[in-house]
C-alpha cells in the first residue's frame, strides 16, 4: 500500500485515515469485556476463576485477532469501531449465557436430570460466524457485486421464508413457527432471510428508484406515490401480513416491512411512501389485533404484564421484576437470580443484563447497539454508490428495528415479540447472519472511506496497462 | 439520498433515547415498587439468603438467623416462640407480620441508614448482613403476662398490654392463644403451608394480635375516659354529688331495653352518690347521665385525645381502629359512658388510656422499637418519646388518679392490691348481650400512683366460664397485678 495516501487530505479535504491500530485497541478492549466477563461469572457463582479460563480467552482471542488480521488485509479502510463494539457484544453475550447455565447446571443437579446448556454450542456459532465473516471479506472485494443477485437473493428470502410453514422441516416452538429443522440442526430461516431481502430491495430499488419517486400525485402536502407503484410495497406487506398469520411472529414481519419501508424511502426521498406504509402497517397491526388471539393477548400483556399472572403468562413481568431487582448497578454476575426469567438465554438477555449488570449494563448494550447502527448509516451516508448506500442503510436499519423491538418488549415499553437480540442472544442462525452483516459493512464502509483513485496521476500505473473505459 | 439517511439516523437515535428512558424508568423510578411486588420472588429469595438481624428483648435474641444447611443459607428461629409470637410475627417465605414486617428494612440491611455497612460489605465482598432491632419490652413483665392469662385454663383468649406512661415504651404485649412461628418460618415450603392453613383454620384464630387487632366493647373501664371528660369540663368534681340510682331511663328510649342498671349490687341506688364513690363502685346509671350531659360531641373529642379513631398508634402494621362513632344519638351517648353501645377498644388503646391518666394527663405515642443497631452492633438510633395528645390537665389526671386509687383500696378492683404501694385501677365487664357468646373482662390500672412506672390493661374475650363467674376485677386484677409487680420489683 502507498503510505503517501493514508493521512493526506483527499477528496473534498476528506482524510482517508485507516485506524487499524485504533481498531485494536478497542478489539483488546472487547476482548477484556468478553474474558473478564467469563472470569467474574465463575467467581460470582463458584467463588474462583474458571479453570479452563485460558483455553476459553485464548480461543476467544484467536477469533477476534483473525477477524482483526482479515479486516487489515482485506478492508484496511474499514470502520475501526464496528468491529470491537461486536466483539464486545459477542463476549458479553457468551458470559451472560455461561452464567445462565450454571445455574441451570445447579438447578438440573438438584432435581437429577441432564442440563441444558447453551455457552458451549453458542461458542461453536460464534466461531462458524467469525468463520463467515472473514470469508465474505475475503470473497467479496466489493459489494457491488452483490447487485448482480438482486432476485437470486429475493428469491432465496422468499423461499426461506416459506421454509417453516412446509409440512415436514417446519416446527412449532412456543407459539412461533419460525423453526426449520434440518436433522442434526435446526435454524431460523428468517435471520438469514433479512440480510438477502435487504441486498434484494437495494438491487431492486437502486434500478426502480426514479419510477417510485417521480410519479404520483401532492395530496393534503403529501407526496403520494402513484397506484401501480405501490405494488412493491403491497406485496411486502402482503408477505409480512403472512409471516404474521402463518408463522404467528409479530417481530420479523414487523422488521420485514419495517425494513422495505425505509429503504424505499431512502431510495426515493419522499416521505409519501412512509405515510401510506404507517398507514398500512397499522392497518394490519389492527387487522391481526382484532383475529388472532396470541396478538391480542400480546397486546394485554403489555398493557398489564401482570394480567394473566396464574395462566402462565408472566415473561414480561418476571424480566421486569429482574431488572427492578438489578436497579442501577446490578447485583453482580453470578449474584443474581437470572434463571427465574423464562428464556433468559434468548429472547430476554436483556432481562438478566440488566439485573446482575443493572440499568448502567443495559445503556452500555443500548449505547453499543446505536453505536452499530450509526457507524452502519455514517457508511451509508459516505457510500459513493447508490447500492451500497441502500445496502448499509438497510443494514443499519435491520439493526435498530430489531434491538428497538426486543429491548422495547423486554421492558414492557411495546408488546413484546419473539426476536433475538443481536450477537447476545443464544442462537445459530441470527449470530451467524449477524456476523456476516457486519462483514458487509465493513466492506461497504471500506469502500467508502478508501481514497478514490487518483486517475490523473502521470504516473504510469496498474491501470493505463488495461484499456479503461472511462463513462461521463 | 443522503437527506432521508440523516432523517433515518435522527429516528434511529430516538429509538434508542426512547430505549434508555424506558430502561431508566423500569430500573429507577418504578425499581421500589417492582421490588414490593409480592408476585417478585427474588426479594423474598434473597431476604432468606442473607443473614437477617435479631430482634432483641433486653439484649437476648427472640428472633435470630442461624446458619442452615438447606437450599437457603439462614434460617429464622425463635428461641421463645409462644412467649413473643404475635411481637415479633413471623417471617415465611411467603409473608411477614409484627416487627419482621414493619422493621423489614434495617433487620434485611436494605435500610438507608445501614447504607455504609452495605457499601463495606460490596468492597470487602462480605455477604450482607441485616441490622437488629432491640424492643422496649420488659422480659418479666412479658412473662407475667402470659403466665397469667395462661393461668386462666384452657381456652383463655385475651391479651394484656403494659405501657410506661412517662415514655410510651410498651413493656408487655402478650396475645393468647400463640402459636410457633418457627413453623411458618420453616425452609419446607409445604409444611409452611399446611402449617398456615391449620392455624387459620383454628376457630380461636391464634395469628390474630389480640392487643392491637381485636376490637371490643371496653365496659366500665371506658368510664375513666367519660369521668375525664366531666371533670375536665369543669361539670363535676370527684366530690361532687352526681346522679345515680338503681335505674336510669335512657333518653329517648321507654322500653325495658333502655333502661339502664347496674352491676354491682346495691351500692348505687340512692339518687345521688359523690362521682368518686360512683366510680369505685362503678354505677351504670351514674355514667350513662354523665355521657348525655356532656353530649356525643365532647364524649368523642375526649375518646380521641386518648387514642380513639386513630389507627397509627403504635409502630406495628395491621391496627384495629379503636372507635367512639361521631353518629350516637342520645340514647346511645347514654351507653357510650359506660364502655357499651358502639364504642370499641383494643387492649393497646385503654392501656393508653391508663397510661394517659398516669402521666398527668399527657399520652405518650406508644412504641415497640427502643433502638436500631448496624450488623456489629453499633447503636443508629434510638426511637424518640413522643408526645400522642395532651388529653387532659395535670389536676384532671391527679384527680382522676386519686379515684382510682380508691377503686382498688375500696371498691371493685381489690384485686390487684399490691401491700405498701397504691396502686390505681379500674374494673370492666362487657356485656356481649347474648347467651352463647362470654362477657368480656377488663382491667386497667397503674402503678405505683404517686409515681407510675406502669400501665396494664387486660382483656379476657374468652375464658370458658360461665358469666356469672366472669369479671374484670375476678379475672384480670390479678394479672395486672403481677404485671405491674414484676416492673415495680425489678
Amino acid at each position: 500500500m502507498p503510505r503517501s495516501q493514508t493521512g493526506q487530505p483527499g477528496f473534498l479535504g476528506f482524510v482517508h485515515r485507516r485506524r487499524r491500530g485504533a481498531e485494536l485497541f478497542l478489539l483488546i478492549q472487547a476482548l477484556v469485556v468478553g474474558i473478564g466477563g467469563y472470569a467474574a461469572v465463575g467467581i460470582g457463582v463458584d467463588g474462583e476463576v474458571p479453570t479452563n479460563i485460558l483455553t476459553y480467552g485464548g480461543w476467544l482471542a484467536l477469533l477476534i485477532i483473525a477477524c482483526h488480521v482479515t479486516v487489515r488485509r482485506t478492508a484496511p479502510y474499514a470502520d475501526p469501531v464496528l468491529l470491537p463494539v461486536v466483539a464486545a457484544l459477542n463476549g458479553l453475550g457468551l458470559a451472560v449465557i455461561r452464567r445462565l447455565d450454571l445455574a441451570e447446571i445447579a438447578q438440573a443437579a438438584g432435581a437429577g436430570r441432564e442440563p441444558k446448556t447453551f455457552a458451549t454450542d453458542q461458542l461453536i456459532w460464534m466461531t462458524i460466524g467469525v468463520g463467515l465473516f472473514i470469508g465474505t471479506l475475503s470473497v467479496l472485494r466489493d459489494h457491488r457485486v452483490l447487485q448482480r443477485f438482486t432476485y437470486t437473493s429475493g428469491l432465496a428470502a422468499i423461499v426461506l421464508l416459506l421454509m417453516p410453514i412446509m409440512p415436514v422441516i417446519g416446527k412449532e416452538t412456543n407459539g412461533a413457527r419460525i423453526w426449520v429443522d434440518l436433522g442434526p440442526v435446526g435454524m431460523q430461516p428468517g435471520e438469514v432471510a433479512k440480510v438477502l431481502l435487504v441486498i434484494a430491495f437495494a438491487g431492486y430499488l437502486v434500478v426502480h428508484r426514479d419510477a417510485l419517486a417521480l410519479a404520483g400525485r401532492r395530496f393534503f402536502f403529501v407526496d403520494l406515490p402513484r397506484g401501480r407503484d405501490l405494488g412493491p410495497i403491497l406485496a411486502m406487506w402482503l408477505i409480512s401480513l403472512g409471516i404474521l398469520v402463518f408463522q404467528h411472529d409479530l417481530g420479523s414481519s414487523l422488521l420485514f416491512f419495517g425494513i422495505f419501508l425505509t429503504m424505499l424511502y431512502v431510495s426515493t426521498e419522499r416521505p409519501g411512501w412512509l405515510v401510506v406504509g404507517a398507514a398500512l402497517f397499522f392497518a394490519g397491526a389492527f387487522f391481526g389485533y382484532q383475529v388472532f388471539g396470541h396478538v391480542q393477548s400480546r397486546v394485554l400483556d403489555w398493557l398489564d404484564p401482570f394480567r394473566a399472572w396464574d395462566d402462565g403468562s408472566q415473561q414480561v413481568g418476571l424480566s421486569m421484576f429482574g431488572m427492578s431487582w438489578g436497579g442501577l448497578l446490578g447485583r453482580g454476575l453470578g449474584a443474581g437470580r437470572p434463571d427465574l426469567i423464562p428464556y433468559a438465554e434468548s429472547d430476554f438477555i436483556v432481562g438478566a443484563i440488566g439485573e446482575e449488570l443493572g440499568l448502567t449494563g443495559v445503556m452500555a448494550v443500548i449505547l453499543l447497539y446505536g453505536i452499530i447502527v450509526e457507524r452502519a448509516l455514517r457508511a451509508a451516508l459516505v457510500c459513493r454508490d447508490g447500492f451500497g448506500k441502500l445496502v448499509a442503510c438497510g443494514l443499519g436499519v435491520v439493526f435498530a428495528l430489531q434491538v428497538f423491538v426486543v429491548i422495547g418488549g423486554v421492558t414492557d415499553l411495546i408488546p413484546l415479540t419473539g426476536l433475538t437480540t443481536p450477537f447476545l442472544s443464544y442462537g445459530g442462525s441470527s449470530l451467524v447472519a449477524n456476523w456476516v452483516i457486519v462483514a458487509l459493512l465493513l466492506r461497504i464502509s471500506d469502500q467508502a472511506r478508501r481514497p478514490v483513485p487518483d486517475l490523473s496521476s502521470d504516473e504510469p500505473s496498474e491501470a493505463e496497462t488495461t484499456q479503461v473505459v472511462k463513462f461521463a | 439520498m443522503n437527506k432521508p439517511i440523516r432523517t433515518l439516523s435522527l429516528f434511529c437515535g430516538l429509538l434508542f433515547l426512547v430505549l434508555l428512558g424506558n430502561a431508566t424508568y423500569l430500573q429507577y423510578v418504578k425499581a421500589d415498587d417492582l421490588n414490593g411486588n409480592s408476585l417478585n420472588r427474588r426479594v423474598i429469595e434473597a431476604s432468606f439468603a442473607r443473614e437477617r438481624g435479631a430482634i432483641l428483648v433486653d439484649g437476648d435474641p427472640v428472633a435470630e438467623s442461624k446458619k442452615s444447611d438447606d437450599r437457603y443459607e439462614w434460617q429464622r428461629t425463635y428461641p421463645r416462640p409462644a412467649l413473643f409470637a404475635h411481637v415479633t410475627g413471623w417471617f415465611s417465605f411467603f409473608s411477614q407480620s409484627g416487627i419482621e414486617r414493619a422493621e423489614n428494612d434495617v433487620l434485611s440491611g436494605d435500610d438507608p441508614q445501614l447504607f455504609v455497612t452495605r457499601l463495606v460489605d460490596l468492597l470487602s465482598n462480605a455477604q450482607p448482613k441485616g441490622g437488629s432491632v432491640e424492643l422496649t419490652l420488659d422480659p418479666a413483665a412479658q412473662r407475667a403476662a402470659y403466665d397469667g392469662l395462661l393461668a386462666l385454663g384452657e381456652g383463655t383468649q385475651g391479651s394484656v398490654v403494659a405501657l410506661e406512661p412517662a415514655t410510651g415504651r410498651v413493656l408487655a404485649m402478650v396475645s393468647v392463644p400463640s402459636f410457633d412461628p418457627n413453623k411458618l418460618a420453616s425452609h419446607d415450603l409445604t409444611s409452611v403451608r399446611d402449617a398456615d392453613a391449620a392455624l387459620n383454620a383454628r376457630k380461636d384464630q391464634p395469628k390474630l394480635n389480640r392487643a392491637i387487632q381485636t376490637t371490643l366493647p371496653p365496659g366500665s373501664t371506658f368510664k375513666l375516659v367519660t369521668a375525664a371528660a366531666a371533670i375536665e369540663e369543669g361539670l363535676y368534681g370527684p366530690e361532687s354529688q352526681v346522679p345515680a340510682g338503681a335505674s336510669y331511663q335512657l333518653p329517648l328510649t321507654s322500653n325495658e331495653a333502655g333502661r339502664v342498671t347496674n352491676a354491682t349490687g346495691n351500692a348505687c341506688n340512692p339518687s345521688t352518690v359523690t362521682l368518686k364513690f360512683s366510680l369505685e363502685w362503678s354505677c351504670n346509671t351514674t355514667f350513662a347521665k354523665i355521657a348525655d350531659e356532656l353530649g356525643v360531641d365532647k364524649m368523642r373529642e375526649m375518646s380521641e385525645k386518648f387514642g380513639f379513631n386513630d389507627t397509627s398508634l403504635l409502630d406495628l402494621p395491621g391496627q384495629a381502629k379503636s372507635a367512639y362513632p361521631g353518629d350516637l344519638d342520645r340514647a346511645q351517648t347514654g351507653l357510650s359512658g359506660f364502655g357499651q353501645s358502639n364504642v370499641r377498644a383494643t387492649p393497646l388503646q385503654m392501656a393508653m388510656v391508663a397510661a394517659g391518666i398516669a402521666n398527668r394527663g399527657e399520652v405518650m405515642r406508644p412504641h415497640l422499637v427502643d433502638e436500631i443497631r448496624s450488623p456489629d452492633f453499633d447503636s443508629l438510633g434510638k426511637s424518640k418519646n413522643e408526645v400522642y395528645s395532651r388529653a387532659i390537665s395535670a389536676a384532671t389526671a391527679r384527680q382522676l388518679t386519686d379515684m382510682m386509687v380508691g377503686v382498688v383500696d375500696q371498691g371493685t378492683a381489690g384485686t390487684a392490691r399490691i401491700p405498701g404501694i397504691r396502686v390505681a385501677g379500674k374494673t370492666g365487664t362487657a356485656q356481649t348481650g347474648r347467651d352463647d357468646i362470654a362477657n368480656y373482662a377488663w382491667f386497667v390500672s397503674f402503678a405505683p400512683a404517686d409515681d407510675p412506672q406502669i400501665a396494664v390493661a387486660v382483656m379476657i374475650q374468652n375464658s370458658n366460664r360461665v358469666n356469672s363467674e366472669i369479671s374484670g376485677g375476678g379475672l384480670g386484677g390479678p394479672i395486672a397485678k403481677a404485671v405491674m409487680e414484676a416492673v415495680i420489683n425489678r
